[in-house]
């Protein structure tokens, strides 16, 4: 098996954890797992990804052009901006829910309408996700990194089971936090039904 | 064991404890900074760990213990060793007992860093060896590898990773056993003792080293030659290039004849003129300065070789930035005399729409935002015109908008000094420096004395939020707690200050927009040396305060809370009304104190 996925997302909305969870799940599937984030200045509310690639011996840390089978997108800018990275035959996975750059707030607008259609007919597949309303149903704004590997399990998106993501999950966060957790990834895996009326996947 | 998922940085910092470290000093610094955080994280029993105030200070710790037989460790960022540069030189000369492994990652992009300087180019200017991982698994390896050089050749030898080595994870096995040795204590003898007939002496003998390390290198394992033998191109290349060079020939299956270079110095001549052998061609793949292609080219002159070098010098190669993927691939079809592949993708698909530009900024809750909006309300108030310098650190971001406090930036400390220079060239405008608390220890003490013995007229604002913030809160003297965890003297920034002799040192908590502007007021009216400090900690080392939330009724969409000070918290709804997202608000109340007709408040539930 080989996989190579991006997460993009804005500094602080938990890319990193999420990349993680994904490598370490491979790992304890016995596959070999590379991954690169952004750490630094850019955590501050910048632009950031996190790029796993699994089953590959060795590897160079970054996606090539083209050749990443999954984009997670935490938002949809960011998904938009790392689009090149998609394989025409690969699959988007996108919250939906803009987080405004403050640029934006101070003029330069935000064109959400245009970017979620563009991300609509960009990829063969496309599954976009009421991140926020998934994260008020599990109680915290905060989880959207462990909502979102619910929603991949639900949708087939990773090659894991449920159990596999979720023991692996379990394992890596800190204790105090295993039921929002818990929680948050029940809520990403029965996604579609607290989206039931906006026919959010498609 | 079982293999593990080690980001770059925790991989040098398990090989380091594999090789039996005894004593770790740095300071903070993307992208070093995980490694001695991972130490201290194992705390080995034999290890001893610290952050330093500076970068010199930590060479001067660890060569000091290298001295006495210890193994020692000292990291920090390529700008780091620029502070460090002092005693590293001398050292060189001087060597070590023990083992001395200067650990500076390098910053190709850069993605965190105020310049793209290449330390391998140091290390020779330092005749010091360099070692250079080209992965996070090699790096677990190598790392071991520098340790047993530097103590048997008596010499500090530096290991120079870069970003996408530093923060990239791959699945290592990592060995238990610690490499354990005895440290024989401090001998005293005159080769200690730095004297311009000992330095002569020295110099002789580390240009000798350095000849006896490039034959010794020809053989070192992690130098590899490997490709095709009857191929007539080749391709050298050092660090995460060669992951990348892999990368792009398993794809094309180009045949050439590949070198990879671990250690750039001393350079392996005698391994690269077996590479050379027989080839017409040769491109270099590396990242910052051309340094693998000046050996080459240097080999190729003294033995008038006829191959042709291909690379930085020859525009063949990206100049500056990091390599990726695609540049390499670019830079390889062209080298084998292919037309830019088929399948090379553009970065920008047509048709795109116009995407949101989303720079790093200072976090909603931020005290910076208060002291920065604070300072420049007074100037606006008092109607002076300034200059604002500034410093390294989070509080860099005070440059953008709407706040555009920031009108210098240069390196650690010298807000303090360049706001004096500024102020001898320019007397007729107020010169206002920014630092913030860890910064102030690491280089601001001396600019403040530099500025009360020569009797300049500025004010400098401490940004104290208690913590190293940017590199991922690291303690500093002033937290009163060190990396070992133990609590300690606190060292007082005000009492530094008076000890200093500065006259006027107000106090401000930043969050209290009126009380801050007041004090400002005050300290900028002083003439001579002023300081104001303001004092507020970190959100990230406190839980957030109950979200603020506007009162949609009461909002008349004035926009004041968010073209004032640019809280990422905040934005306008389609009515154009402000509205707070109670994730990101921390409720620090600055915007309410803002608000003209007070729409802004504490939930109401």
């Amino acid at each position: 098996m080989k996989m190579d996925c991006l997460l993009a997302g804005v500094g602080g909305q938990g890319t990193v954890l999420a990349s993680r969870l994904i490598a370490q799940t491979a790992m304890s599937k016995g596959f070999t797992a590379h991954t690169s984030e952004t750490i630094g200045m850019a955590q501050r509310g910048g632009s950031v990804i996190s790029q796993v690639r699994l089953g590959h011996a060795a590897c160079a840390p970054a996606i090539p052009l083209g050749a990443a089978d999954l984009i997670i997108g935490f938002e949809p800018a960011e998904a938009l901006r790392n689009l090149a990275y998609l394989k025409a035959d690969g699959a988007l996975l996108v919250s939906r829910n803009p987080i405004r750059p403050v640029t934006s707030s101070l003029g330069q607008g935000y064109a959400l309408d245009e970017i979620l259609a563009y991300l609509a007919q960009a990829a063969p597949r496309c599954v976009f996700i009421d991140g926020e309303a998934l994260c008020r149903e599990a109680g915290s704004g905060k989880v959207l990194n462990v909502v979102v590997l619910g929603v991949a399990a639900a949708e087939g998106l990773l090659p894991f089971s449920k159990d596999e993501l979720l023991t692996t999950m379990l394992a890596h966060v800190p204790a105090k936090f295993v039921e929002l957790n818990k929680q948050a990834f029940a809520v990403g895996f029965d996604h579609r039904k607290y989206e039931a009326e906006d026919g959010g996947a498609k | 064991m079982a293999k593990q998922l080690l980001m770059g940085n925790e991989a040098i910092a398990l090989g380091a404890i594999r090789a039996g470290v005894d004593v770790v000093s740095g300071y903070p610094g993307t992208p070093s900074t995980e490694v001695l955080e991972t130490i201290a994280k194992h705390r080995p029993e034999r290890t001893y760990i610290e952050w330093s105030i500076n970068e010199k200070a930590g060479m001067e710790v660890a060569a000091g213990a290298a001295y006495a037989g210890a193994r020692a460790l000292v990291t920090m960022k390529q700008v780091g060793l620029n502070v460090a540069s002092d005693p590293l030189m001398s050292l060189a000369y001087i060597g070590v007992k023990g083992a001395l492994v200067v650990l500076v990652a390098d910053d190709p992009g850069p993605i965190s860093s105020q310049t793209e300087q290449d330390t391998r180019h140091f290390a020779q200017f330092a005749h010091l060896p360099v070692f250079d991982p080209t992965s996070p698994e090699e790096a677990y390896e190598l790392i071991g590898e520098a340790f047993r050089y530097s103590e048997q050749y008596h010499t500090p030898v530096i290991f120079r990773p870069t970003t996408q080595i530093c923060h990239a994870c791959a699945s290592i096995e990592v060995v238990d056993e610690i490499d354990g040795h005895a440290i024989e204590g401090f001998i005293k003898d005159m080769k200690w003792v730095i004297f311009p007939k000992l330095s002569y002496q020295n110099h002789l003998r580390i240009l000798q080293q350095e000849r006896v390390l490039a034959e010794d290198f020809a053989a070192f394992p992690y130098n590899r030659l490997g490709g095709s033998r009857s191929a007539v191109r080749g391709i050298i290349s050092s660090g995460v290039s060669t992951a990348y060079v892999n990368e792009v020939l398993a794809m094309t299956g180009d045949p050439v004849r590949t070198l990879s270079i671990a250690t750039p110095h001393p350079f392996p001549a005698k391994l690269a003129l077996d590479f050379l052998e027989g080839l017409t061609d040769v491109l270099a793949v590396e990242e910052l300065d051309p340094v693998l292609e000046e050996e080459l080219l240097k080999l190729c002159g003294r033995y008038h070789l006829p191959v042709n070098i291909h690379g930085k010098l020859t525009d063949e190669m990206n100049l500056a930035g990091a390599n990726h993927f695609e540049n390499v691939r670019a830079a390889i079809d062209a080298f084998c005399g292919r037309s830019a592949a088929a399948d090379a993708l553009s970065a920008a698909p047509a048709g795109l729409p116009p995407l949101p530009v989303r720079p790093p900024v200072l976090c909603a809750g931020c005290p910076h935002r208060g002291s920065f909006y604070s300072v420049k309300a007074a100037m606006q108030r008092a109607k002076l015109p300034a200059v604002f310098t500034g410093d390294i650190g989070c509080y860099t971001l005070g440059n953008a908008k709407p706040l555009d406090m920031v009108d210098t930036c240069l390196c650690m400390g010298a807000d303090i000094t360049m706001a004096q220079g500024l102020q001898r060239a320019e007397s007729g405008r107020k010169h206002i420096a920014f630092i913030g608390d860890s910064t102030f220890f690491h280089t601001g003490i001396p600019g403040i004395i530099n500025a009360v013995y020569n009797g300049t007229d500025i004010t400098v604002m401490i940004l104290d939020n208690s913590t190293t913030a940017m590199t991922g809160h690291q303690p500093h003297p002033g937290t009163g707690h060190t990396m070992m965890g133990g609590v300690t003297e606190k060292v007082h920034i005000d009492k530094v200050l008076a000890g200093c002799n500065v006259k006027c040192i107000k106090h401000a908590n930043p969050l209290r927009l009126e009380e801050s502007i007041a004090a400002v007021t005050e300290a900028v009216a002083y003439p001579g040396v002023s300081v104001v400090i303001f004092e507020a900690p970190c959100i990230a080392l406190f839980k957030a305060e109950p979200p603020l939330r506007v009162a949609a009724e009461k909002c008349i969409g004035c926009r004041r809370c968010i073209n004032e000070i640019g809280c990422p918290a905040i934005s306008l709804t389609t009515e154009g009304k402000a509205v707070i997202d109670e994730n990101l608000c921390y409720g620090c109340d600055l915007c309410s104190q803002l608000c003209p007709v007070q729409a802004i408040g504490g939930v109401q539930k």
